[in-house]
């Protein structure tokens, strides 16, 4: 036998395999559009939800249990089966499970262009506006929040369009301050800076920093509390939403890149800090290591168990302690129902009673921070919480929450995650850095 | 060299001896005598159809779909849309695809190169000394090939953390602060700390190949050697090298091709990062499926890195396979 004949018969099989390959795509959804109406679940009759959800953190996870316990108590008839995976796992799987046949009924797709635009443009998700108005979801939820679950079918334009879901939490992504080395949140940047300074004289760290291999999320969340203050808040919306005009290569993002860079070159960051995990700098914090930290609101947890009454929250001051407040912010994934759903209706109860007035009071009371309004009977009193629902109110009435710059395109967290990396190592200086994203982004956008 | 799928002869007349169905015996022994000995008869394809069965089912069904794929610009959830072989010239023009074919070849150095080295370094001092204990220090200089890829990744995030990790509280504590690194955190260190834990795994692997070769080489060669007066690095070069060099080739193909489809450790210990001072192929593939919505791509890359392991592995065989004819 010859290599001649074993490369021909290895042909015929790679030939079959094409042929196999190529008449193996085949698409067919079974679900239904649903009614668009409020529906008696008990009614329904015998209901199985599958819901695949990225509630893994303690809080999170204890509320949506008591919920999911609650609903099924009151509907015998409905049977939620739950898988959860984390932010990381979810983002990388979603995909692949609201493509296969038996896709969940519910899933928490990510906002932006990466998840929820793509799945918007595939036709995957069912627009969810007749439920809303059904639901009174549009008076449960402010316009901006609402304006972050929604997109236009073809998944070219985010924040108009069709609403794809709705969120159970709000997010701040502000600074925890340790309140045995700084007594009152400072009321200026001036203020903020020169607590940096005295923390670096005292050899202590001024912010905890992690941002290590994939945990950019760190350096990004970081960057962008600066640019909330060198940067109006349109110009980071319009970037981020894909208006025309919308750019990153602006003067006041480079601005925000120049004044991160000094901060790590003044020695005002976690040294090391693209060696550092992400989860290393919350520890040391915690531990009492450092002034501040830079984290979203998902961190209260954590820090309070580790800390106590010894942490502070607030969001980073403007020039002047007047200037209004600007985080950057939002909500947590929203929950969204696949057309493949068999059971739209019975989905969408779901949804609104793992978000109604009883489900909020939950929420509190597993500690976390509930996206739509909270009752001032309800609300925490004292300690970090109370620290944060003041914020939270603060920044919806001034409509000061600006989004994650990762929404913006679908490459864009390693991208700009990487772009920080590079910046905070002297690889790159603030205006490549600016540059090189703006390249990616307007190739992003021309394609849409 | 046999690329047949049944080689043997003998193993073949075994098979279809005694007790197999009789009408075949004299069928296959007429065929059998129609073409020269040794030429193994049709019905050998029937024992190997099952495992054909399992390949093609396994490994050619996906390598085919992914060749498919790779003609198609697509995120995983829209039609796809047909781009030729676009997909493989963004391999040679992107310059992040570059960038990651670039840091395989360093890895190279690190996985292949370095192990190998030491793996002769070993065998050539065990080949001339007795070594009490050998056995125990052949099971710990092989210890890292054991262990799993995941361990050993999550193993040296630890020791190369540049606060908490020992490698720099020992330098600390010797008062060779100046060396501290941030191993995997600093854009021109991070690529060889990765490659390091590479020369770590593998080379006991090439150790223990040596070892098992300098031993199948007869004692009078060495003893020849020592009368015409050889020193250990002349003996090393002309007794020790030319006898391994079978298992020299096998080492060369198997570090070759961990280096070259690195992506555990990469993955857990950088994520590809600083910036993308790390990044791999195979680190490229991943991101491209499971993170940005670029399958086409993704599988683009796959083959593109199948055919350069393929090349890299053949001209490996190739020259060892000549050296042994020629010697």
């Amino acid at each position: 036998m010859t290599m001649r004949k074993v490369m021909r018969g290895l042909t015929v099989l790679l030939a079959f395999t094409l042929f196999l390959a190529a008449c193996g795509d085949d698409d067919d959804d079974g679900g239904n559009a649903g009614s668009g109406k409020k529906v008696d679940v008990a009614k329904a009759g015998d209901v199985t939800l599958t819901v695949l959800d990225q509630q893994v953190r303690s809080g999170q996870d204890a509320a949506l249990k008591r919920l999911n316990a609650e609903f099924m108590k009151r509907y015998p008839n409905v049977t939620i089966e739950r898988t959860n995976r984390s932010f990381e796992d979810l983002q990388k799987t979603v995909r692949l499970a609201v493509t296969r046949p038996d896709a969940p009924d519910i899933v928490q797709a990510n906002q932006g262009y990466g998840i929820m635009g793509a799945l918007a443009k595939a036709n995957i998700l069912l627009p969810l506006d007749d439920y809303a108005e059904a639901y009174g979801w549009n008076e449960r939820y402010s316009e901006g929040l609402l304006a972050f679950n929604s997109f236009s079918p073809d998944g070219s334009k985010f924040g108009t369009g069709n609403l794809y879901g709705i969120s159970q939490a709000g997010e701040i992504v502000g600074i925890f301050y340790n309140k045995d080395k700084v007594a009152e949140p400072p009321q200026t940047m001036a203020d903020f800076e020169a607590l940096l300074q005295k923390a670096k004289a005292e050899g202590d760290i001024g912010i905890q920093l992690g941002n290590a291999g994939d945990d950019k999320y760190g350096g990004i969340h970081d960057y962008e509390t600066v640019l909330g203050r060198t940067a109006s808040k349109e110009q980071v919306r319009d970037f981020v939403f894909g208006k025309s005009g919308g750019a990153f290569n602006s003067p006041e993002f480079e601005q925000a890149a120049a004044k991160f860079q000094e901060w790590n070159d003044a020695g005002y960051l976690t040294p090391k800090v693209n060696g550092t995990a992400y989860d290393a700098a919350v520890e040391r914090f915690a531990k009492g290591d450092g002034y501040f930290f830079i984290g979203g609101t998902w961190n209260i947890a954590t820090l309070k168990d580790a800390m106590g009454d010894r942490v502070g929250f607030f969001i980073l001051p403007g020039e002047a302690e007047s200037d209004e407040p600007i985080a950057l912010g939002g909500e947590d994934l929203p929950w969204t129902i696949t057309r493949k759903s068999e059971n739209p209706d019975v989905a969408a109860a779901y949804i609104d009673f793992i978000t109604n007035e009883n489900a909020v009071k939950v929420l509190v009371e597993t500690g976390n921070l509930p996206a739509p309004p909270v009752p001032a009977a309800d609300r925490p009193k004292s300690g970090l919480e109370a620290d944060v629902f003041e914020q939270w109110d603060r920044l919806n009435e001034a409509d000061g929450l600006i989004p994650y710059l990762d929404y913006a395109y679908d490459t864009a967290y390693d991208d700009i995650g990487g772009g920080i990396q590079e910046l905070l190592d002297g690889q790159e200086d603030p205006k490549e850095f600016v540059d090189s994203i703006q390249t990616k982004y307007s190739e992003f956008i021309e394609g849409l | 060299m046999s690329s047949s799928v049944t080689t043997d002869p003998a193993v073949a007349s075994d098979l279809s001896s005694p007790g197999r169905l009789r009408a075949d015996g004299p069928l296959a022994d007429s065929s059998a005598s129609e073409r020269p000995p040794g030429e193994p008869r049709r019905v050998g394809y029937l024992y190997a159809l099952p495992a054909l069965l399992f390949f093609g089912l396994f490994v050619l069904a996906p390598l085919g779909h992914a060749a498919w794929l790779s003609l198609f610009e697509w995120d995983g959830l829209t039609d796809k849309e047909w781009v030729g072989l676009d997909n493989y010239a963004d391999v040679v023009s992107d310059p992040e695809l570059r960038r990651a074919f670039g840091h395989a070849a360093v890895l190279l150095i690190f996985y292949s190169a370095l192990p190998i080295c030491l793996g002769l370094l070993l065998a050539g001092v065990v080949a001339r000394t007795r070594v009490r204990g050998l056995a125990l220090f052949r099971t710990i200089l092989f210890l890292p090939q054991v262990i799993a890829l995941v361990v050993v990744a999550a193993m040296w995030k630890m020791i190369y953390d540049p606060e908490t990790g020992p490698l720099n509280r020992a330098l600390r504590s010797v008062g060779l602060d100046s060396l501290e690194q941030n191993w995997l955190g600093g854009f021109d260190i991070a690529l060889p700390s990765v490659g390091f834990i590479g020369t770590w795994v593998m080379y006991g692997l090439a150790m223990i190949l040596f070892m098992a070769g300098v031993q199948k080489i007869p004692p009078s060669l060495y003893d020849a050697a020592r009368v015409d007066g050889a020193g250990p690095l002349r003996e090393f070069l002309a007794v020790t090298l030319p006898g391994l060099r079978g298992e020299l080739a096998v080492a060369l193909t198997l570090t070759t091709i961990a280096a070259l489809r690195n992506f555990d450790i990469v993955y857990i210990t950088t994520a590809g990062g600083p910036g993308t001072a790390t990044t791999v192929p195979a680190f490229q593939v991943y991101q491209r499926v499971f993170e940005f919505p670029r399958v086409g791509s993704a599988a683009a890359v796959g083959i593109c890195l199948l055919a350069v392991i393929f090349l890299l592995a053949l001209l490996i065989n190739r020259t060892a396979e000549r050296g042994t004819a020629t010697r």
